[in-house]
């Protein structure tokens, strides 16, 4: 009998297949003429300084090596570019657009996907894109169960680790029930994000892959599936740990940072992200107590990928695939996985690099607080797109309109 | 065309300038809602009738409460020497932008702020922060504290502004001579004369009070948060199909607004007929004298605590190392954030500032024509006018911004840096104005007839008399609309598109963050610019006039 | 024919007549209108200044030397103006407020300061071009706001009480100082005053502002 996580994992590759069949390969000597000189707009997520302070070095690369110079936009929330491409598509502007680039994945691409708002299929194209491990981390051509169909680019791997306290947490709960009941029985010691907020949603994403009877199903879309039956569990799982909640569930932190900082400053002594270095990273930035370490739980947790998409009437389209390719290029991806720097997982099939490139990654320290790779497993695929939207409704509708 | 018949246009333009985008930025708002099921959508949102209920009752009772302290602090010190040093300081409360008030209060009064880790563990035996809901509570108390607190300073100037013309300082010494207190006898003598000139400020409190996003998403609720913060979240959410419904909701808060409107000048009249009833029946109320005039100093203290120790508390975490709870101070202290974010701090800096000047400048120059042209043709502005003047400070931002961005992508103009100084210019206007106003009209009016006398042109007089003679009212009104658009946070964030970043959008942007120290640092420089616009409007008078008595400042 | 003439001017508000002149001062002499406050003495002098409000309406005619100035602004009918205070310009030097007044077809730094220094001297206040108006006391005020008057070389001058403020010892001097002045250059004056002192001193006919006579000179 194949385990869950095998059905997972063929399931994934099927829906994966047919992004390996993608156009001609672009000539890329005329990318790079046309890329020289541009200056690429990427709209980025801006809340974390650590990534600001990346990505303004990825541009110092692309200007050393390429003359294209990169400018990061500052988003408080990735659907401002989204929100931005489709005012100017309803002000009739096909070109010469404001955004060349974004940070992107989940919900906001099969938003964009769906609405014909981005260019390509790309990413197959890439002269980097054969490094990249699509079959050992299929999440890096489906988003959320959707196809990436090369119209997004993924530079980053992301897996949801719990992070505790060890001073004051010796035995963190390593499932739903086990974290249920150690929450009942300390009470206001933690807390998620509120969905919609991509994460508090991909922790209730996360606790129904523990408690629903078939997690199958979750990779289908949500009206395909016994909606109520499968989730019952999870909503009865919510009923019982509200009134232990920090607040007793009576407010929540806005996002992951916000999250990050109610255990930077005691309030919650077990705590969540979705990047397995940021403890490691926090602590050696002085902003988090030396304490901390992180751990997932015994079935797994939920793993993606980020990506990067182009706009279909990006101003500088030829610039925004230099970076594309860029952030695929080994010694970005080695940077990135630094926990010094980001401790983000990378994309690319280490047996595929060179030796030189391979000994980047296994030069890397792993950080105070970060597990190693193998320790990472299993990961859980994301639930089909529509589950979290019909999700973080439904929550909404329960816990989000009235205390 | 002549120059005095392009300045008799310059009060026309002005009015246009201020109406034209608010009607345009709403129809381009109301338009795609036509024959959509946006409406019905927000109606099946559950929590329609807690964010609604939530607006109302924060905007009102934050308005009453800022209105009522504001009078009772002018009633109960204005004259004394301690108004004086109060002013001081509370004005440069005026130039903080909400954004940057809000976050030092959240830190202030959190369970991890600084009051409880000041308390901890020696008075209050807490070790880790208690697990409390003083910020973001279901009631909006933090939010209504933080509207009160931000809403103070700007009413008690304009309190302020309109004194003179009520007559104050005579109806008091006549009030006080018949046997009545301060603050009661100016509560029936003078504030039914000061009232025609404070209804539109106190109104436009109201309007921003119940629409606010910025102090919403900071201190307000969010189970369910106020209609504001919700249509925000709807106009950024990623399935571009909720963007109807937050269309739909901004109308609505717009209808919330009038209605608020016109039950506050309906609310008018039975409040006068109660105070002629007291004042007709002749009791001194000393009681309400020995109440208010102490209650008065005692909350003023409490807003500058507040807001002082929440920027004092916002510098230190920009300097902090680590800072666990419940120490006191951090330790140790580092200049680590300062130098990671000085190369885009006085990037975006300078961007704050070169938006701020144009649209300051562009402010300050209609400002000058409309109040020359009023002065040369006898003009004088009207209600409807006063109206139109303060429409983009009354109805919703949320309302008419997103049409108003449609409108400049549709030109072409959107994302670049004059877009938004000219957006900013139809917020920094109306503050320009009635900052101006008073002291202009105010101006010794035999000044000019001299000068015409002595053969003067009316352009000579208004370069070589009037303005430099006004220079010091002139360089205040800069340094407020400097302040308010350093402040702009939804309009740059929207016409700029991301693009033309501010410090205001960068410290709300990188609040998402929760980095309390980058915060820390937005915020300080934040505070510091319109504090810098301010210091130079005190200085450069005093340093051109130090030689002239007669130009001191009273 | 030379002089200030008012010819038939007369001012009505709501009906009600304010202001009946029909006369003429020759150069040199000063005619003293003369009523209590609220009789219409101020709206005389607007009405010949040409800043009357809209309220008002205006008939007849100003004339200054022969010229119809009554359609002219304030500025081009070349008519000074005293006021009861100085009116200094108080962020101007005294040297500065002279200048203001000196007609600008002076040209040259050094020709517009000597005819400073000059108006200066003649008020007896050599060297204060750089003071601080401020400083000065009430007469010395009293005659730089005169030379200032006089520099814009007007060809009339209209004194609206332009001695009430002044202490009486001082009073005596600075109009003594003043009527030498006006009688020194020619100019034809209307004194506006409710003090019979000043008006008699004028030496002038007193009228009130419905033209009547108000008392012969003494």
């Amino acid at each position: 009998m194949p385990t869950r996580r095998d059905m997972l994992t063929a399931a994934a590759l099927c829906l994966a297949l047919p992004a390996w069949a993608g156009p001609a390969p672009m000539d890329w000597e005329a990318v790079l003429a046309e890329a020289r000189g541009q200056t690429v707009y990427w709209h980025a997520w801006g809340g974390d300084p650590k990534i600001n302070d990346f990505i303004a070095w990825v541009g110092q690369q692309a200007e050393t090596r390429y003359g294209v110079r990169l400018e990061q936009v500052k988003l408080a929330n990735t659907a401002d570019a989204v929100a931005r491409v489709l005012a100017e598509r309803q002000a009739g502007k096909t070109s010469g657009g404001a955004v060349d680039l974004i940070w992107i994945n989940g919900e906001n691409f099969a938003a964009m996907k769906g609405t014909g708002l981005l260019f390509g299929p790309f990413a197959e194209d890439l002269p980097n894109w054969p490094l990249v491990d699509a079959v050992g981390k299929p999440a890096t051509v489906m988003d959320f169960t959707e196809p990436t169909g090369g119209l997004e680019s993924p530079w980053a791997m992301a897996q949801l680790v719990f992070e505790y306290d060890s001073a004051r947490l010796p035995q963190p709960p390593a499932s739903a029930s086990a974290l249920l009941d150690w929450a009942k029985a300390n009470p206001g010691r933690f807390t998620y994000p509120q969905p919609p907020d991509y994460l508090g949603a991909t922790f209730l994403k996360q606790v129904l892959y523990d408690v629903t009877p078939d997690p199958a199903v979750l990779l289908k879309p949500v009206g395909d599936a016994d909606y109520a039956a499968a989730t019952a569990p999870l909503w009865a799982w919510l009923d019982a740990i509200t009134p232990s909640l920090w607040r007793q569930g009576k407010a929540y932190p806005a996002n992951e940072p916000a999250l990050g900082q109610l255990l930077a400053d005691g309030e919650t002594d077990l705590s969540f992200a979705f990047n397995p270095g940021r403890a490691s990273a926090a602590i050696a930035a002085g902003e988090l107590q030396d304490t901390v370490r992180t751990m997932i739980w015994r079935d797994g947790t939920i793993g993606n990928a980020s990506f990067v998409a182009i706009p279909f009437n990006a101003a500088h389209r030829a610039g925004a695939l230099v970076i594309a390719n860029l952030l695929l290029d080994p010694e970005v991806q080695a940077r990135a996985q630094d926990p010094d720097v980001l401790g983000f997982q990378t994309v690319l099939n280490l047996d595929a690099l060179s030796a030189a490139d391979r000994a980047r990654f296994e030069g890397l320290k792993l950080g105070v607080a970060t597990l190693p790779p193998q320790a990472l497993r299993p990961v859980l695929l994301e639930p089909h797109a529509s589950w979290m939207t019909r999700i973080a409704a439904d929550w909404i509708t329960r816990y989000g309109v009235a205390p | 065309m002549s120059q005095a018949s392009v300045l008799r246009q310059i009060p026309t333009l002005t009015l246009l300038l201020m109406a034209g985008p608010v009607v345009a930025g709403l129809a381009g708002t109301v338009l795609p809602l036509i024959g959509t099921d946006a409406i019905e959508r927000l109606i099946d949102w559950p929590g329609l009738g807690g964010a609604i209920r939530l607006s109302l009752v924060t905007g009102v009772v934050s308005t009453v409460l800022a209105v009522a302290v504001s009078l009772a602090i002018v009633a109960a010190l204005h004259g004394g020497r301690r108004f004086g040093l109060l002013m001081h300081a509370l004005s440069p409360l005026l130039a903080l932008p909400h954004a940057a008030a809000a976050l030092g209060l959240a830190f202030l009064i959190a369970p991890s702020g600084w009051i409880a880790r000041l308390l901890s563990p020696w008075a209050t035996g807490w070790s880790t922060p208690p697990d409390l809901l003083i910020l973001n509570d279901t009631a909006g108390i933090a939010l209504t504290l933080g509207l009160v607190v931000k809403e103070i300073p700007f009413l008690l100037l304009m309190l302020l502004a309109a004194l003179p013309q009520a007559d104050a300082a005579r109806r008091m010494m006549l009030t006080q001579s018949l046997g009545y207190g301060r603050v009661w006898g100016w509560l029936l003598a003078v504030l039914p004369a000061v009232w025609p000139q404070l209804r539109l400020p106190v109104y436009a409190v109201l309007g921003y009070a119940t629409t606010a996003v910025d102090m919403g998403v900071i201190l307000g609720p969010s189970l369910p948060p106020p209609l504001s913060v919700q249509v925000t979240a709807w106009m950024m959410h990623p399935d571009l199909s909720w963007r109807g419904p937050a269309a739909a909701g901004a109308l609505l808060q717009l209808a919330l607004v009038a209605t608020v409107l016109v039950l506050a000048r309906l609310a008018e009249r039975p409040i006068a007929r109660i105070g002629r009833h007291w004042a007709e029946s002749g009791r001194r109320c000393q009681t309400v004298d020995r109440l208010i005039a102490p209650g008065a100093t005692t909350s003023a203290l409490i807003i500058v605590f507040l807001v002082g120790g929440g920027m004092i508390g916002m510098g230190l975490w920009s300097v902090a190392g680590l800072w666990p709870f419940p120490q006191a101070l951090p330790s140790p202290l580092s200049l680590a954030t300062w130098m990671r974010t000085a190369p885009s701090l006085t990037a975006t800096g300078g961007t704050t500032l070169l938006i701020a000047l144009i649209s300051t400048g562009a402010a300050l120059a209609l400002c000058l024509g409309c109040l020359e042209a009023e002065a040369r043709f006898r003009l004088a502005p009207g209600t409807a006018a006063m109206w139109l003047l303060y429409l983009p400070l009354i109805v919703p931002q949320t309302a008419f911004l997103p049409g108003l961005q449609v409108l400049f992508l549709s030109i072409g103009a959107a994302d670049t840096l004059l877009a938004v100084a000219a957006t900013h210019l139809v917020f920094v206007l109306p503050y320009i104005f009635l900052s101006l106003a008073p002291p202009w009209r105010a101006w010794d009016g035999r000044i000019a007839l001299a000068a015409a006398a002595l053969g003067a042109s009316e352009t000579r007089t208004f370069w070589q008399l009037r303005l430099p003679m006004l220079l010091r009212p002139v360089l205040t009104a800069a340094a407020v609309g400097l302040a308010v658009s350093v402040g702009q946070y939804l309009p740059t964030l929207l016409v700029g598109g991301g693009r033309i970043t501010t410090l205001t959008s960068e410290a709300v942007a990188l609040s998402s963050g929760g980095n309390r120290r980058i915060i820390g640092a937005y915020a300080v420089l934040q505070m510091l610019l319109p504090a810098a616009g301010f210091l130079l409007a005190l200085a450069i008078p005093a340093l051109v006039f130090r030689n002239r008595q007669g130009m001191r400042a009273t | 024919m030379t002089g200030l003439v008012l010819d038939s001017l007369c001012v009505t508000k709501d009906g009600a007549t304010l202001v009946a002149l029909d006369l003429a001062v020759a150069p040199g002499e000063v005619l003293s209108i003369m009523g209590p406050s609220g009789s219409g003495k101020s709206t005389a002098l607007a009405a010949i200044l040409g800043v009357l409000g809209p309220e008002f309406r205006l008939t007849g005619r100003v004339l200054l030397d022969g010229e119809d100035v009554t359609p002219l602004p304030t500025r081009a009918r070349r008519i000074g103006l005293l006021f009861q205070d100085d009116v200094l310009f108080p962020h101007l030097s005294v040297g500065s407020n002279l200048a203001f007044a000196l007609p600008a077809r002076i040209h040259g730094q050094a020709a517009r300061r000597q005819a400073v220094e000059t108006a200066l001297d003649q008020a007896g206040l050599h060297g204060y071009a750089d003071r601080d108006p401020a400083t000065l006391s009430g007469g010395q005020r009293a005659r730089i706001a005169l030379m200032r008057a006089l520099l814009a070389e007007p060809h009339a001058l209209l004194l609206d009480e332009p001695f009430s403020r002044l202490d009486a010892d001082l009073r005596t001097r600075i109009r003594a100082f003043v009527l030498d002045q006006i009688r020194a250059r020619g100019l034809p004056a209307i004194l506006v005053t409710h003090d019979s002192d000043d008006a008699r001193a004028a030496g002038g006919r007193i009228l009130d502002p419905l033209g009547r006579e108000a008392g012969p000179p003494l």
